[in-house]
């Protein structure tokens, strides 16, 4: 009895932030997935240390298979196929995180402004919304790509211009039910700028909601990042990311006889995807204040 | 109910008008589908000819109106790679696309429902995790790679799978050939589908366990299997119908990627050939047919929810 009143109090002292960490921790898998996900994140950042040879140099013989001197083989044209994965993993990474940024912003700003003000400029932006929304993602994203010449930064641009509806949805439904409460009312019956009430107000009530959603446009925007560079619409050889090492398994030749040229950019995209997922529903139950029932 | 759907159509106009204008925005930033004729046999004097032919000297907005023009009279203009008629060529990619995302949704729905319902009955047991983990793997695993995988292990290495077309060549196409082409890539648009649904199913039927007419009918010592399979899953059907309608335009566009892995000669391959020949009339047309199809979609699922569940108020 003694216990359970102690980890009432500790529960009622303890901080925001520490009651999120503590309800992460519960959901083992995101916990493992977090860990690895520094791991490789390390890894990419410090590319450059990490790698023991020049992604773009070629250092051995072609196609030349796993041993001591190149723990993942060299490819075709004889570049060490480790160094590349830890290149194409900070390119992908890069890509998903930057496309993720630039959605969100975008998602943010229009659902704000849609949910606030409401009548006309709901209206427009809702349908526009709708528009995008209506569009099979992946041929929006296909045409884009074929149209603007294909590279890392198009890619981005691309795909972050794509993905915010969902944001924008989400952040609207927020602000419609928040425009309501009181401090909302209070601050604009103070006379608050309007900057302040979108910004400082509404938007800190409605992160938690939006960060999990960013968590599954990141590991959206990966997938399709990779899916384009092997269909080589994506980012552009000599640099290195894990959809066009995948690229070369479209030659039966490497499919067949070099698994070493593309099972581990493949394996790399599903355990990125995998843990970035895990972390979102985590944080899902985590950040949610109604999840301490259970 | 008609007055609501009627409403609904009149909505889908703008939205679909609006999707035509951002498309032909884009195309016409592209450039022209000429610059893909070009060559050293073929001269200025002939492609300033074509140039007239196709519409391409007017004004961009001028070739957006003739080409709405065209399609109110149903019309949706001729390839300028094939010369054959763009609603002949989507008519005769369409059915290889339908049958291939048609049986892919009836088996992801076949493994989701039931593995939703059992993950959200057994919350927090052992099954459950390995349901959910399962789900997200197979939500997280890029079409193209399960592809390669399945290929590698089953063609290369079995050689008991084809791995390209959608029957062998040279031999009259039957239903079991057909069928043994699809297995791969039905597999791989299954296994992503179902990876989403399991966990929308499973969470939407997590709710519903927590009803307090669930509670009664537990109260009232009726036994687990019938309030589980009595009283819970009649309700559980609303979120399984809004999984179909979500999955609608996943399907569109996931076949493309898949198609063009497995050589499936349907709309998505064709796209992808439109799409590298800047081929516009067909990829107008393309990308009007799946919005309509999306718009339809949407619609369908709202009326299914009335069907459904009597407690929606269609207004």
């Amino acid at each position: 009895m003694k216990s359970r009143t102690d980890d009432l109090n500790k529960i009622s002292t303890e901080s925001y932030m520490q009651t999120v960490f503590r309800r992460f921790r519960r959901h083992h898998l995101a916990a493992y997935s977090l860990i690895i996900l520094a791991v490789l994140c390390g890894a990419a950042v410090l590319a450059p240390i990490i790698a023991p040879y020049d992604p773009d140099e070629i250092v051995g013989s072609f196609r030349g298979a796993p041993c001591k001197e190149f723990w993942l083989g060299t490819d075709q044209i004889g570049r060490d196929v480790f160094s590349r994965l830890l290149y194409a993993t900070r390119i992908s990474l890069l890509v998903g995180v930057m496309a993720t940024l630039i959605s969100t912003v975008i998602g943010v700003i229009l659902g704000l402004f849609a949910g606030y003000f409401g009548g006309v400029a709901d209206m427009i932006i809702m349908r526009f919304t709708d528009m995008v929304m209506s569009f099979p993602y992946i041929l929006l994203v296909l045409v884009a790509a074929s149209i603007f010449k294909p590279g890392l930064w198009n890619i981005i641009l691309i795909l972050g211009f794509v993905d915010w509806p969902g944001i924008a949805r989400l952040v609207r439904g927020n602000v419609l039910s928040l425009r309501e409460t009181n401090f909302v009312k209070g601050n604009i019956v103070a006379g608050m700028p309007l900057r302040h009430i979108l910004f400082s107000e509404i938007l800190p009530n409605t992160v938690a909601p939006i960060l999990v959603y960013a968590t599954s446009v990141l590991a959206i925007s990966m997938l399709d990042e990779a899916a384009l560079s092997f269909l080589g619409m994506g980012v552009q050889p000599p640099t290195a990311s894990l959809g066009n090492m995948l690229n070369g398994a479209q030659s039966l030749t490497v499919l067949t006889d070099q698994p070493w040229l593309w099972i581990p950019a493949g394996l790399m995209i599903v355990v990125l995807v995998v843990a970035i997922n895990f972390v979102g529903d985590a944080l899902r139950d985590a950040l949610d204040p109604n999840s301490e029932k259970r | 109910m008609g007055k609501y759907i009627l409403k609904r159509i009149l909505i889908a106009i703008p939205v679909l008008i609006g999707i035509t204008i951002i498309d032909y925005g884009i195309m016409c930033m592209a450039g022209s589908p000429l610059a893909m004729l070009q060559g050293p046999r073929v001269s200025m004097g002939a492609l300033e000819a074509k140039k007239i032919a196709l519409g391409l000297d007017k004004p961009f907005y001028a070739q957006y109106f003739i080409w709405l023009g065209q399609l109110l009279h149903g019309n949706m203009g001729y390839s300028v790679k094939s010369y054959q008629s763009v609603s002949s060529l989507i008519g005769s990619h369409l059915g290889p696309t339908l049958l291939l995302m048609g049986v892919s949704l009836i088996i992801s729905l076949f493994i989701a429902i039931p593995a939703g319902i059992y993950s959200a009955i057994h919350q927090y047991s052992k099954g459950d995790y390995t349901v959910v983990t399962l789900s997200f793997l197979g939500s997280s695993i890029p079409g193209f790679f399960l592809s390669l995988l399945l290929i590698y292990v089953f063609t290369v290495k079995l050689g008991i799978l084809p791995s390209s077309g959608m029957s062998t060549l040279g031999v009259e196409a039957t239903a079991g050939d057909v069928a043994r082409h699809m297995i791969m890539p039905v597999i791989v648009l299954a296994a992503s589908m179902a990876g989403s649904n399991i966990r929308y199913i499973r969470s939407a039927v997590l709710e519903i366990l927590q009803q307090d007419y669930l509670r009664t009918a537990r109260a009232k010592g009726i036994g687990r299997f019938k309030v589980i399979y009595k009283h819970a899953l009649r309700n559980a059907l609303v979120p399984i119908v809004t999984v179909i309608g979500m999955e609608i335009p996943v399907l569109f566009g996931g076949a493309i990627i898949i198609e063009q892995v497995f050589s499936w000669p349907g709309l998505g391959l064709m796209t992808m050939s439109a799409i590298s020949n800047r081929d516009y009339p067909v990829i107008m047309g393309v990308c009007l047919l799946s919005a309509v199809v999306v718009l339809v979609g949407n619609l369908i699922t709202d009326i299914l929810y009335a069907l459904v569940d009597p407690t929606i108020q269609l207004q």
